[in-house]
C-alpha cells in the first residue's frame, strides 16, 4: 500500500497523543495548574495535528461532517465519534485540572477510557480489510494499542510503567512482523482464484490493461523500498524501544528523557511507513505483482 | 446508508464470456465514452498526449497466460468492471453512507455529493473496481450503466449496458442473476458461471464462465502439409564461403545451422 504521509503522521502522531490522554484521564500525572496545562497542551497538539493531517489525504475535506453519519458499519465514521468524544470528555477534565485543581476522576477515567477507543477505531480500519492479509488479524489492534500506551507512559513520564510498556510494544511488534510475512500466502489468495482459471493451468499476468500506472497501481501497489524493509524493521526497532530503554536505564535527566521520546516517535514513524509500504492488497496479484 | 440491504429485490449484474472475449477493449472504450458523458462526474485523464499518460477507467481488460499441464499456453482476455458483490466490502466501510447497494435492483453505487475522497471503499475493494478520479477527487465505479437500462429515451435496444451493447464478439451479458430462469442464469448453470476470489466473501453477482476446453493437436494438420516441406537448404560454393564468412562478424547463418 502506498504510504501516504499524511495517515502515517496521523496514526503515529494521535497514537501518541491519545495515549498522553489515557495516563493523563488516569491522573498519571496528576499535576494541577501550569504543569498540567503543559501536559494536556502537548496531548491536543499530538492528537489533534494527527487528526487535521488526516484531513490531507482526502478529495473532499469540506464535506468530512458526513463522516459522523455511517458510525452503523463504518470503522471510519466511529472513529470520528469516538476521537471527538475523547477530546470533548478530557478536555472538561483537563480544563478542572489546569484551573480548578480539581481531580474528576470519573471522567477522567471515561476520558482515558475513549481515548484508547480512538486508537482501537483507528486500527480496526486497517483490521477489518480482508483484502491486505497483512493487516487483517486482531494483532494489528494489539500492535496500535500497545504503541500508544507505550509512548503515551513515555511522554507522561511515568518511567516505570514507561519500560514495562515499551517491551510490550516490542514484543507485539515482533509478532506482528512474523505473522504477516506468511500472512498473504496463508490467505489463500492467488492469481489462479483471482481469475478462476486455475483449474485450466497456472495463469501468469500476460499484459496489464493499459501500459501505464493508473490509480490503482499507484494506491495499491508499492514496491519502493521493501527490499530494504529488513533494515528499516531493525532501525524502528532499535529508536522505538531499545534506545529509550537504555535510556531510561540510565540515571534520569530531563535531556535524557526528551532524547528517549523523541527517539521512540522516529521509530514509531518507521514502523508505520513499513505497515503500509510493506502491506500487500490482492488486487495487484491481477496486475502480476505484489 | 452504507449497511447493507438483507436482500435486494433482483440481482442485476454482468456475466463475462473468457471464451469468447477477444480482448479488443471495445467496452472499455464505450464504457468511459458513456460514462463521461452521463452520470456523475466525467472520468478524467492526467496527461493524456504527454509521456506518463494515465485516466479513470471503470471497466479494464486484462491479459492471462494459461499453461496447462501438457500442452501450448493459453491466452485469455479478462475484462473487469464492478462485480456488484452481494456482500460488498466497499459499501460497509464508507464513512459517510456515499457508498451504497440500492434495493430494488443491487447495483452498488456511489453518491458522489456525499463522498469525501477517503478511498477507504477502494482498499476494501479485492478487484481493483473503484478507482478515485484525480481530478474531480471523488470515488467512480461501475453504475451498470444505471442511466441507460432504465432509459426511456433510449431505443429499448440500446437499454442494456454500453459495454454490453458494444461488445462485438458478444462475450457480456447484462439482466437479472437473482432470477434463476433468467437468460444470464440459465447462461451460467449451462457453462458453470464462477465467482472471483470466492474465499473472500463478497459475493458478487456478476459471473465469468471460464474458456471452453481446446481441441488437440493429434493428427497432421493438413493432409497438403508433406508437400509444403520448407525448401531452404545450406548455401553451398562461394555462397557458402560468403555467408560462412559473414557470419562470423555478425553471428548469423542462412539456413537450419
Ligand atoms: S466489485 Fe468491488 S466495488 Fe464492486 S461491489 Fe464488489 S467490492 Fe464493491
Ligand atoms: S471514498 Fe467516498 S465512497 Fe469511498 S469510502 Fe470514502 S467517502 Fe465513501
Ligand atoms: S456496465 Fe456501464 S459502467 Fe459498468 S463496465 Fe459496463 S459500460 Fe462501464
Amino acid at each position: 500500500m502506498h504510504p501516504a504521509p499524511s495517515v502515517i503522521l496521523f496514526t503515529t502522531l494521535s497514537g501518541l497523543g491519545f495515549g498522553l490522554l489515557a495516563f493523563l484521564g488516569l491522573g498519571m500525572p496528576g499535576s494541577t495548574g501550569w504543569v498540567a496545562f503543559a501536559f494536556f497542551a502537548i496531548a491536543y497538539g499530538l492528537a489533534v495535528g494527527g487528526l487535521l493531517a488526516s484531513t490531507f489525504h482526502l478529495g473532499h475535506p469540506e464535506r468530512a461532517l458526513k463522516a459522523f453519519t455511517q458510525w452503523r458499519s463504518s470503522w471510519l465514521s466511529r472513529e470520528a465519534w469516538v476521537s471527538v468524544a475523547a477530546l470533548l470528555v478530557m478536555g472538561l477534565y483537563g480544563a478542572g485540572r489546569v484551573f480548578l485543581g480539581a481531580h474528576w476522576a470519573p471522567l477522567g477515567l471515561l476520558g482515558a477510557a475513549l481515548s484508547l477507543a480512538t486508537v482501537l477505531t483507528t486500527s480496526m480500519i486497517y483490521t477489518q480489510l480482508k483484502t491486505v492479509p497483512r493487516w487483517n488479524t486482531a494483532l494489528t489492534p494489539i500492535l496500535f494499542l500497545t504503541f500508544s500506551l507505550a509512548g503515551g507512559a513515555l511522554l507522561a513520564g511515568q518511567i516505570d510503567i514507561a519500560r514495562v510498556l515499551l517491551a510490550v510494544a516490542a514484543a507485539a511488534q515482533l509478532a506482528w512482523w512474523v505473522r504477516g510475512d506468511g500472512a498473504f500466502e496463508k490467505s489463500g489468495t492467488t492469481l489462479a482464484s483471482a481469475t478462476g482459471l486455475g483449474p485450466i493451468g497456472t495463469p501468469r499476468a500476460f499484459e496489464p490493461p493499459h501500459t501505464g500506472p493508473n490509480y490503482l497501481t499507484r494506491e495499491m501497489i508499492f514496491v519502493v523500498g521493501r527490499a530494504h524493509a529488513k533494515l528499516l524493521r531493525l532501525v524502528a526497532a532499535i529508536l522505538a524501544f531499545a534506545a529509550p530503554l537504555v535510556l531510561l536505564s540510565l540515571p534520569f535527566s530531563h535531556g535524557l528523557a526528551a532524547l528517549a521520546v523523541l527517539g521512540h516517535l522516529a521509530g514509531v514513524f518507521v514502523s508505520r511507513w513499513l505497515f503500509f509500504a510493506e502491506a500487500e492488497h490482492v488486487v495487484g496479484l491481477y496486475y502480476g505483482k505484489r | 446508508m452504507t449497511l447493507l440491504p438483507d436482500r435486494t429485490e433482483k440481482k442485476l449484474g454482468l456475466v463475462i464470456d473468457l471464451d469468447t472475449c477477444v480482448g479488443c477493449h471495445a467496452c472499455v472504450v464505450s464504457c468511459k465514452g458513456w460514462n463521461t458523458e452521463n452520470y456523475g462526474a466525467p472520468l478524467s485523464d492526467q496527461d493524456p498526449y504527454g509521456a506518463d499518460p494515465s485516466g479513470t477507467f471503470l471497466n479494464r481488460v486484462h491479459s492471462y497466460e494459461v499453461q496447462p499441464e501438457t500442452g501450448p499456453a493459453q491466452l485469455i482476455h479478462f475484462p473487469k468492471s464492478c462485480l456488484h458483490c452481494d456482500d460488498a466490502p466497499c459499501a460497509t466501510v464508507c464513512p459517510t453512507g456515499a457508498s451504497y447497494k440500492r434495493v430494488e435492483d443491487g447495483i452498488v453505487l456511489v453518491n458522489e455529493a456525499d463522498c469525501i475522497g477517503c478511498g477507504l471503499c477502494a482498499w476494501a475493494c479485492p478487484y481493483g473496481a473503484r478507482e478515485m478520479d484525480a481530478a474531480e477527487k471523488v470515488m467512480k465505479k461501475c453504475t451498470l450503466c444505471v442511466d441507460r437500462i432504465y432509459n426511456d429515451n433510449l431505443p429499448e435496444e440500446d437499454r442494456v449496458p454500453a459495454c454490453v451493447r458494444t461488445c462485438p464478439s458478444g462475450a457480456r451479458h447484462f439482466g437479472d442473476l437473482g432470477d434463476p430462469d433468467s437468460d444470464v442464469s440459465q447462461l451460467v448453470a449451462a457453462r458453470g458461471g464462477m465467482d472471483l476470489m470466492p474465499e473472500l466473501g463478497t459475493k458478487p453477482v456478476n459471473k465469468y464462465l471460464p474458456p471452453r476446453p481446446k481441441d488437440g493437436l493429434d493428427r497432421d494438420i493438413d493432409v497438403l502439409a508433406p508437400w509444403l516441406a520448407p525448401v531452404a537448404e545450406d548455401p553451398k560454393g562461394f555462397l557458402g564461403w560468403l555467408d560462412r564468412a559473414l557470419g562470423k562478424i555478425d553471428g548469423k547463418t542462412t539456413g537450419g545451422r
